[in-house]
């Protein structure tokens, strides 16, 4: 390996890394918020990527039709709540989120798909049509058990990534998408060259970085959503309901992962099936920081994806076996570095 | 003066044991109301459960409406306020924060009067004020429980419950705390107290209710209460102990 | 012949018939069933019972395919001696990888189970020798007293024979000392641990316990196809694994089969069905089993066992009879040192919980720690029980120090205790939560318990649980659920479980807190009979009245300090108390 290749490697890894290290935040925000351990983050990431391609070829994407749905099927749920409550006051609202809203989303995307339009429009729809999922999968599998153990959770959530894979696979078919990169470009540094779609990527992931860290010191949702991570019970006394957080997390974790998914798709072939792979490198980057730090979070989903470039270069047919094996020293160190053994959780 | 508070047949189950066991009481507007009792009789159950913070059966009317069913953050949002036992802070945020949060629903609702509301909460806990930017988890135990008051007051309620809020503190400060829920009644705030320290509880409040094994089993104003031959006995028996063996 | 005995008889009775009548996809279904049942049970035992989690169930069923899949093809092993090969391998794997997670909280087993699943899976399928995604064929069939099992029908009675075996061990397992402990993990660890329960390794155990049944598994599979490769050992198939355990549940041992039964037959009703309805082909029934399996945890959370389970009641079983008596400590002669605390300090975070602590205690007195809520007492508790590390000072009990002992070591020097919140297991019955309290005058393990080698020893902790129960008066609710009783009786429950662990001193912490008048009395009747017979007794209490009339002696705490000490009747007239308890307002 001469030094071309080893600073190539090192863009390769942190343009990969960067994206695992957004969805290692946000499967630490909503675990800290929810205690849902997310896997169903990597089907975000595909549903934003395989949308985006649908739209490129003209075709109406099939999670239009999955937004509807799930609209619907919350309505049900939120109305049979409201009557049972007596809360007659709450349907116009259901009704408008839950009916309306994916019936104009769907609408839209029937009108704009044809139209084949400009990029920046095209990502703006697909993230329209996929993050109001976020919040819709939240009510329908985590709010009715938002008191269960983080077992019971887990089990859930590996529950809904089975549901949603097989999903992706009715939507978008069996067969792999890759869409154009949004930028062309090539600069030559000396020895090294970056690609525009790099600095895309750590743009984009430095920006949102950014917003995130913005919005959660400044805003009284950024605060009432660290609240709650903080101490649920205090939360819930100062009038946060955890289903509004959990909501409101599971909508920033969809729109990290559909963004990640537009980011990805123009580097990486996208099937059906890829984002759950793609969101547990971001999770062996959460575990590095205890699913509760965010820095170390980020910081260990760079150094998953440099490893990553390294394995594919040295050894590309175990790359996933060295990248999920970083798991076994990484809990060797923590469990020497924690020092109490935690009692069962109530 | 009406009811602000009326509470009838409320049960609380915890898996087969019934922690509340048929609760009736009532809360006047403008009045403090205290629930003395021993460890295990139930008090912070009952007060869970008012904050809609338990399943309860029963019924619940809060100034005139039956909220049995309404969720608790809904409560806050009507002015029910509870300071729990374990003052619930945001142990990693600031104390500034702490108290923004205790505003969140009226930052929900435009509500502008919030910054007056801190320069008055500031002004009751001065403090708090010089310890704005520090973090809740390290203050002292009295602080936190005047962070924990504060938040509450910040959430502008009419009825403050109060769980145990001289638990852990020293006599000093206790006074002061207890000067504070005073003065807070001339502010038109009604005050629902438990109490373990029954004496300054009674000396405080208008109206009393002994709650043992789940039941209320004294009821009574203040001032009865604490003259209340069984009352002496069981809660302030110390002192009856005391006087015997003096006279 | 109750119920349950009938059903299993008709169970046994068909195993037998089925392969020789039912046509040959049936008996195909009913094989995968089989060995589905053995990894789900695992789980059932890992999962529904202990309260862990694991993903990777598929990767241990890959173990053990592939090690007799390569050593009986590519060197002629005998599938026999593979098997044990097998084994071994799975043990010294699952040993590693469940020695670095389990020893962190509850969440990063299933997330390591998960990567490493991933990992072996692609292993599997690089991996030149074991013919990558290819596969390995032609392994040998199984031959069993020269009789070779070379077809679906015979291998079927290898299969369900050894799927009734692991069957029977888990069920006599579970119905055990070590199975008791196993059944304390989920909700119980704190308490188990004060009655010495190593939970850590009992975590281990059933996790490598779980990971050989699976290994076990993967060799039937790979003699029945006679032909491996890697795709049943992928993560997918670790999750479906983990889905037949919930939807079975661990009500009881056969939610392993019914879960595995359920999801095989469904699946395979659906992989027909689908495809035909969506006009494409791919693995659809995914999305039914992610649907159902939500809405299986939001409804009925415990599985489908229990809907069996309920249609036939367990009869009630009498009490094991032995002549034999667990051997008892000696007593300590009255007047003798039994506890002594110098100096203690606790210091949580920058709060000072106990500062500066001395108080002594001797042999055959009760003992109140009185004060405020909130002045440091349930704190003292911990930290001479050792559930707590001290900041300071030393304790010693019988004249040994103890304070850099665990909880774990201090039980069997002769303390136990109770809970302030009670801590028992609801859905035990009251015997078999006593019988926990005397983990630690038993021995036998967990391999003995499975092959039910420890009768004797399991009916003396038995008889000596219900004698304890005679003793404080719950004899008649024996059989009862725990969580079934009121919580005076739930209480006093919690004291016959510390007097289990032949102690020489009680430490209650607040026992009289919640209990009714009457049962305030019955309670400080027994403590003085205990008193009689010679116990010791530390008590921490907050009702004046119950302790004032109990008590020998009394140490007063405020603010983490001691304030005073000394007989009742000088405590009620000590200045400096009377201002702890009602200072603040005048």
């Amino acid at each position: 390996m001469n030094a071309q290749i080893a600073i190539f490697l090192v863009q390769d890894g942190l343009t990969n890394g960067a994206i695992y290290a957004l969805l290692a935040l946000a499967l630490v925000l909503v675990f800290a918020v929810t205690r849902v351990i997310f896997i169903p983050q990597g089907e975000f990431v595909t549903y934003g990527a395989l949308t985006l391609a649908s739209l490129q070829l003209g075709k109406l994407p099939g999670t239009a039709w999955l937004l509807l749905a799930a609209g619907i099927a919350v309505t049900a749920v939120e109305l049979a709540q409201a009557l049972r409550l007596g809360a007659a006051e709450r349907i116009p609202g259901i009704l408008f989120k839950y009916v309306i809203f994916p019936a104009a989303v769907m609408g839209l995307a029937w009108w704009a798909a044809p139209l084949k339009l400009a990029l920046t429009l095209q990502v703006l729809l697909t993230l329209i049509v996929v993050v109001p999922l976020g919040p819709m999968v939240y009510r329908l599998a985590y709010q009715p058990l938002a008191n269960a153990s983080v077992l019971v959770l887990l089990i859930i959530s590996v529950a809904v990534h089975f549901a949603m894979t097989g999903l992706g696979l009715v939507f978008f078919g069996a067969e792999g998408s890759r869409t154009p990169a949004f930028s062309d470009a090539h600069w030559n540094l000396g020895v090294l060259t970056v690609s525009g779609q790099s600095l895309w990527v750590m743009g984009t992931s430095l920006a949102l970085i950014v917003g995130l860290f913005l919005f959660f010191e400044h805003t009284i949702y950024g605060k009432a959503l660290r609240a709650t991570a903080i101490n649920r019970v205090g939360a819930r006394l100062v009038g946060v309901s955890p289903a509004m957080a959990g909501k409101l997390s599971f909508t920033l974790a969809a729109l990290i992962g559909a963004l990640s998914g537009i980011l990805i798709a123009p580097i990486t072939t996208i099937y059906y099936d890829s984002g759950f792979l793609v969101g547990l490198k971001g999770f062996v980057g959460a575990i590095v920081g205890g699913l509760v730090s965010y820095p170390i979070a980020a910081a260990g989903a760079l150094l998953v994806g440099l490893l990553e470039a390294y394995a594919s270069f040295w050894a590309s047919a175990y790359k996933e076996v060295i990248v999920f094996t970083l798991i076994i020293p990484v809990l060797i160190w923590r469990s020497f570095t924690t020092h109490h053994i935690e009692d069962e959780e109530e | 003066m009406s009811l602000l508070l009326d509470v009838r047949d409320l049960c609380v189950t915890y898996g087969k044991v019934e922690a509340v066991h048929r609760v009736a009481l009532s809360v006047k507007e403008g009045s403090i109301v205290t629930v003395i009792g021993p460890n295990g009789a139930g008090k912070t159950t009952l007060l869970a459960a008012l904050m809609g913070m338990l399943h309860a059966r029963g019924s619940v009317s809060y100034a005139g409406k039956e909220i049995t069913r309404v969720e608790p953050e809904q409560r806050v949002s009507r002015g029910l306020c509870l300071v729990p036992e374990r003052r619930e802070l945001f142990a990693t945020m600031t104390v500034e924060d702490n108290l923004v949060l205790g505003a969140f629903h009226r930052y929900r609702k435009r509500d502008k009067a919030i910054t007056a509301d801190f320069e008055q909460v500031y002004q009751l806990f001065p403090r708090l004020h010089e310890r704005r930017r520090q973090l809740a988890g390290t203050l002292s135990g009295g602080e936190r429980q005047m962070l924990a008051l504060g938040r509450a007051l910040m959430s502008r309620p009419r009825l403050l419950m109060l769980d145990e809020p001289s638990l852990g503190l020293a006599p000093l400060i206790v006074r002061d705390i207890f000067r504070v829920i005073a003065g807070l009644r001339e502010t038109g705030v009604s005050i629902l107290l438990v109490e373990q320290n029954a004496r300054a509880a009674l000396q405080v409040a208008d109206y009393g209710y002994v709650l043992e094994t789940g039941e209320i089993a004294i009821e009574g104003p203040s001032a009865d209460l604490a003259s209340d031959p069984r009352v002496v006995e069981s809660y302030l028996g110390l002192v009856a102990g005391n006087t015997e063996k003096a006279s | 012949m109750n119920r349950a005995r009938l059903a299993l008889g008709a169970f046994l009775a068909f195993m037998l018939i089925a392969p020789l009548v039912l046509p040959a996809f049936h008996v195909t279904l009913l094989n995968y069933i089989g060995l589905y049942s053995i990894v789900a049970l695992g789980l059932v035992l890992l999962t529904g019972v202990g309260g862990l989690t694991s993903f990777g169930q598929a990767a241990f069923v890959g173990v053990g395919a592939y090690t007799t899949a390569y050593l009986s093809t590519a060197y002629g092993v005998s599938p026999w001696l593979t098997l044990l090969l097998g084994l071994a391998l799975t043990f010294v794997l699952s040993l590693f990888l469940g020695f670095i997670s389990l020893r962190l909280s509850g969440h990063y087993l299933p997330l390591g189970t998960i990567a490493w699943g991933i990992s072996l899976y692609y292993l599997f399928g690089n991996m030149e020798f074991l013919g990558g995604h290819n596969g390995l064929s032609s392994i040998p069939a199984i031959s069993l007293f020269g009789l070779a099992l070379d077809s679906a029908r015979k291998f079927d009675y290898l299969i369900w024979t050894l799927a009734s075996l692991a069957l029977l061990s888990m069920h006599n397992l579970l119905d055990s000392r070590s199975g008791r402990a196993i059944r304390a993990l989920k909700g119980g660890g704190l308490m188990a641990e004060s009655f010495g329960v190593d939970t850590a390794r009992m975590k281990i155990i059933i996790f490598v316990h779980a990971a050989l049944l699976a290994s076990l598994s993967g060799w039937l599979y790979a003699h029945l196809l006679r032909f491996v490769n890697p795709t049943p050992f992928s993560i997918n198939a670790g999750i479906e694994y983990l889905f037949m355990a919930v939807v079975g549940g661990a009500a009881s041992v056969w939610g392993a089969v019914v879960g595995a039964g359920i999801l095989t037959v469904l699946k395979q009703w659906l992989q027909d069905l689908l495809p035909r309805l969506l006009g494409q082909s791919g693995n659809f029934e995914m999305i039914v089993f992610g649907v159902l399996l939500v809405i299986l945890l939001q409804r009925a959370r415990e599985g489908i066992m229990p809907l069996i389970v309920n249609r036939f009641p367990a009869p009630r079983r009498p009490l094991p009879a032995t002549t034999q008596v667990l051997p008892k400590r000696a007593r300590p002669a009255a007047g003798e040192a039994m506890l002594e605390i110098r100096n203690v300090r606790k210091v949580f975070g920058g709060l000072v919980a106990v500062n500066e602590l001395s108080f002594a205690m001797n042999s055959g007195e009760i003992l109140g720690l009185i004060g405020p809520n909130g002045a440091g007492k349930s704190t003292v508790f911990n930290l001479v029980t050792g559930v707590l590390p001290g900041t300071g000072g030393e304790v010693y009990f019988r004249g040994e120090r103890i304070d850099t002992l665990s909880a774990r070591d201090i039980v069997p020097r002769g303390m136990a205790r109770t809970f302030q919140q009670v801590h028992l297991l609801p859905t035990m019955s009251v015997l078999e939560n006593v019988a926990i309290g005397a983990h630690l005058r038993g021995s036998k393990g967990v391999i003995s318990a499975a092959l039910r080698l420890e009768r004797e020893e399991e009916a003396m902790l038995l008889a000596e649980a219900a004698r304890q129960l005679e003793r404080v008066g719950l004899g008649g609710h024996v059989q009862e659920q725990a969580g079934s009783l009121a919580l005076g009786q739930q209480r006093i429950l919690e004291i016959a479980r510390a007097l289990c662990a032949d102690p020489v001193l009680l430490l209650l912490d607040e026992p009289a807190a919640g209990l009714r008048y009457q049962e305030k009395r019955a309670l400080a009747e027994l403590l003085r009979k205990l008193r009689s017979e010679g116990m010791s007794i530390l008590l921490v209490e907050h009702d004046m009245d119950f302790v004032m009339k109990l008590v020998d002696r009394l140490v007063v705490m405020d603010f983490g300090e001691k304030l005073a000490e000394g007989l009742p009747q000088e405590i009620q007239t000590n200045p400096a108390v009377l201002e702890a308890y009602l200072g603040g307002v005048k």
